[in-house]
């Protein structure tokens, strides 16, 4: 299951909907082992494509230097999908290389840039087997909510 | 010579889950037989042939010094004692077209 605040996932979908109909893209870094989705970075979709994202070489050297300096892992590595289902692609199987994260996927294509709801959902992806995961959006991560 | 080259998560079967390894190599691709013998299994995630050369994985990223070593001649980027090399798969994927992708 994914436990995560209502402020962080808020912040996940207005950044899907900022962006469509390009793909966004970001991961909420957490502290290694804690599985605590803490703080929100949002990357820049260096492809610029409403079919693709990847990260920018430099911008992905940055992000784990400074996680590995904070001690932090990627917890959520999340990114949208602007005319499709919130659930991963092949190309998202095949590229997932974080077996401990939960990769969310976040669907635009009811409704854009603009207000309404969205598809929300998260997997794990290990070896390329993608199992589905309950989400619970909690007011505020607590202590014991791991 | 003695190189430290940072393992990602994913690739950390292959050194027995240490973070980073020590090799050694005047050059990039030196260096990855170098991980090959003390790794077996690891160069076939970093490398792959195209049309019968050796390249870089697309979607596998090492940086020298910080410096991203396509900017710096790929497998033939020299490397001195003392240089750090970082390896990180990219972050990527989108709902696009599987058959733009290249064989894994």
């Amino acid at each position: 299951m994914l436990t995560i605040d209502q402020a962080t996932y808020d912040a996940i979908v207005a950044h899907a909907k900022r962006d469509h109909p390009v793909e966004a893209c970001g991961i909420v870094a957490g502290p290694e082992g804690s599985d605590r989705p803490e703080r929100l970075v949002e990357m820049v979709n260096a492809a610029g494509s409403p079919t693709f994202y990847e990260y920018d070489s430099t911008d992905l050297l940055e992000l784990y230097k400074d996680l590995d300096r904070r001690d932090e892992e990627p917890v959520v590595i999340y990114h949208s999908h602007s005319a499709t289902e919130a659930y991963p692609s092949v190309t998202d199987i095949k590229l997932a290389s974080e077996p401990g994260a939960h990769y969310v996927l976040v669907s635009t294509r009811e409704h854009g840039n603009n207000d309404g709801p969205v598809e929300f959902r998260s997997y794990r992806i290990v070896d390329g087997v993608v199992t589905e995961e309950e989400v619970a959006v909690v007011p505020t991560l607590t202590r014991s909510e791991s | 010579m003695a190189i430290e080259v940072r393992i990602p998560t994913i690739l950390r079967t292959y050194t027995g889950g240490e973070k980073a390894v020590t090799a050694d190599g005047a050059s990039l691709g030196a260096l990855i037989d170098s991980l090959e013998a003390d790794h077996p299994g690891i160069k076939e995630r970093l490398v792959e042939d195209k049309n019968g050369t050796v390249d870089l994985r697309r979607f596998i990223n090492i940086y020298v010094n910080d410096e991203d070593v396509r900017f710096i001649g790929g497998l033939d980027a020299e490397l001195s004692d003392g240089d750090q090399v970082v390896v990180l798969p990219a972050v990527a994927g989108g709902a696009g077209d599987p058959a733009q992708l290249p064989a894994h």
